[in-house]
């Protein structure tokens, strides 16, 4: 009996300068539970907006090249590797899966998204984990200014710098930072890195690949003291 | 919703293709910006001359009106370009003053500036973009939002001598800047937001500011979302707001610089996965010079 072997000969080939993109996306969303079409690789994206959007099956994707808005947005399961820079909103909306993105990142990677993994090799711009909800973030660089902005819930790892107004009207995310911190945004205070928040952060460095020790951190979340966290306001609500 | 494109060579070996590599990068921003386009292109000057590029209704007489004012006239559609000695610039000046059918729509030693209503593909194509040559090239794709979808709101906007900008975006103290301008005797054709900020760094320049100075003091006094690209003669600049809203992808090569909306509109370019890829950084100015 032949062991299974899902070798890089068997990538299942779609080049976008033959195909149309919307015929890669309808493939990729179609794919059913039980399919044996588990790697993909695809060829020339140039840019191309909404690439591998909205997939709902643990398939893994290559994205050769660079990719426009929202790449891997929605993701459900999938691992997708984009090997350029990415554009706006990459991985926005992910609910569970892993994007990695081997360059940079443009501004509001991992917008809003849920669950899951984003892994950024480079830097990301402004607005990295714009109001996200669960969603863990690990940027091997640095960030631009109000990231994490409105950050609901999950986990933001910087081993760069982070600009300006880091963590503004944070809820419930927390956010590590290596490098300096240009300005906190309102209602962000550094806090201390409990026994939890370590095994949190040494857990996302391992998944990350990064052997950097958790000693090297600050940790930041909410202090608590905008209008909605005070009691006389909860009838407001 | 805009698109910009710019293309400023280190390598005058290029030069030739220039046009042809920038009708390309405007027409992959034809979903950024489809009502309109424009483009500024920095080829040939004479020296001791002016060059005027002008606009009137399609079909006006262009010929007849050099040969009228002794001037050389190339055609472009509904452009034209003529070439004066700078001396005569007042009295050329003065004889169009008294056509009213006629717009200037730039003037300097190099810069060419066309513009009007319609697909990317097809302004560059009326106007034959891809068979210009230059040294650097600024071009936009108009998706409009702060005034009406016309010849004269579409960019790139020229407001000085050799002086163009685009932009992206909307700001929204344009209106009090203008008035400030006006009491300096800068003019105004329009109602549109751009062309107050191309009105302000042309104010600069006259004041004797460096372009980058410029920029630098735009960041004070504009207030709204932007991404500027700005060409003067020998100079090719950008700046983003403080906020960033507006999109930015820069490639930098040994041949050249490349400013695109999106990186789709780079794709394309000679030399392009080897290029050093960037996000310019909001509110920083960055500038290149042409070497003499």
């Amino acid at each position: 009996m032949a062991a299974l072997d899902v070798t890089r000969s068997d990538r299942i080939v779609f080049d976008l300068g033959a195909e149309e993109l919307r015929a890669l996306n309808a493939t990729l969303q179609g794919l059913e539970g039980a399919t044996n079409e588990t790697a993909w690789t695809i060829l020339n994206p140039r840019g191309a907006h909404a690439l591998c959007v909205g997939i709902t099956q643990p398939i893994e994707v290559m994205v050769d090249g660079h990719a426009g808005y929202y790449c891997g947005g929605m993701n459900d399961g999938a691992a997708i590797t984009i090997t350029g820079n990415a554009g706006p909103g990459v991985a926005e909306n992910m609910m569970s899966g892993r994007v990695h993105v081997m360059g940079d990142a443009s501004h509001a990677a991992g917008a809003t998204a849920h669950g899951g993994l984003l892994l950024i090799e480079g830097n990301a711009a402004a607005r990295c984990g714009i109001s996200m909800k669960g969603v863990d973030i690990v940027v091997k660089g640095s960030v631009g200014h109000m990231s994490a902005f409105m950050a609901q819930s999950g986990n933001l790892v910087i081993l760069g710098d982070a600009g300006e107004a880091l963590g503004d009207s944070l809820y419930e995310a927390q956010i590590f930072v290596r490098g300096s911190v240009k300005s906190l945004g309102a209602d962000c205070e550094e806090k201390p890195m409990t026994e939890e928040a370590r095994a949190v952060l040494e857990h996302l460095l391992r998944e990350a690949g990064v052997n950097v020790p958790v000693s090297a951190f600050k940790r930041y979340g909410s202090a608590r003291t905008l209008y909605h966290f005070h009691v006389d306001n909860a009838g407001a609500y | 919703m805009c698109g910009i494109a710019g293309l400023f060579l280190k390598n005058r070996a290029l030069e030739p293709e220039l046009g042809s590599h920038l009708a390309v990068m405007l027409g992959i921003l034809t979903d950024r910006g489809p009502d309109s386009a424009g483009f500024a292109i920095y080829g040939d000057g004479k020296p001791g001359h002016v060059k005027f590029t002008l606009r009137a209704a399609a079909g006006y007489d262009f010929p007849a009106l050099a040969a009228a004012l002794g001037a050389a006239c190339t055609l472009h559609d509904d452009h034209a370009t003529f070439t004066i000695p700078e001396s005569a610039e007042p009295t050329f000046r003065a004889a169009l003053a008294s056509r009213p059918g006629i717009s200037i729509v730039a003037s300097g030693t190099r810069m060419e500036l066309f513009k009007g209503v319609g697909l990317p593909d097809d302004v560059s194509r009326r106007f034959g973009l891809a068979d210009m040559a230059g040294s650097h090239a600024i071009g936009h794709t108009r998706m409009a939002t702060e005034s009406a979808v016309t010849t004269q709101g579409a960019h790139p906007f020229s407001t000085g001598p050799d002086q163009c900008l685009v932009h992206n975006g909307s700001l929204s103290n344009h209106n009090d800047v203008r008035r400030a301008l006006m009491r300096q005797n800068m003019v105004f054709e329009t109602q549109n937001d751009t062309e107050v900020a191309a009105g302000y760094l042309s104010w600069k320049l006259r004041d004797g500011a460096k372009l980058d100075e410029a920029l630098t003091s735009a960041l004070d006094v504009l207030d709204g979302f932007y991404t500027f690209v700005v060409g003067t003669e020998s100079g090719f600049g950008v700046l983003r707001d403080p906020v960033a809203c507006k999109p930015a992808v820069m490639a930098e090569t040994e041949d050249y610089v490349a400013f695109g909306s999106e990186y789709r509109a780079l794709a394309d370019l000679p030399g392009i996965s080897k290029a050093h890829l960037f996000e310019p950084e909001p509110a920083r100015i960055y500038f290149w010079e042409r070497q003499a």
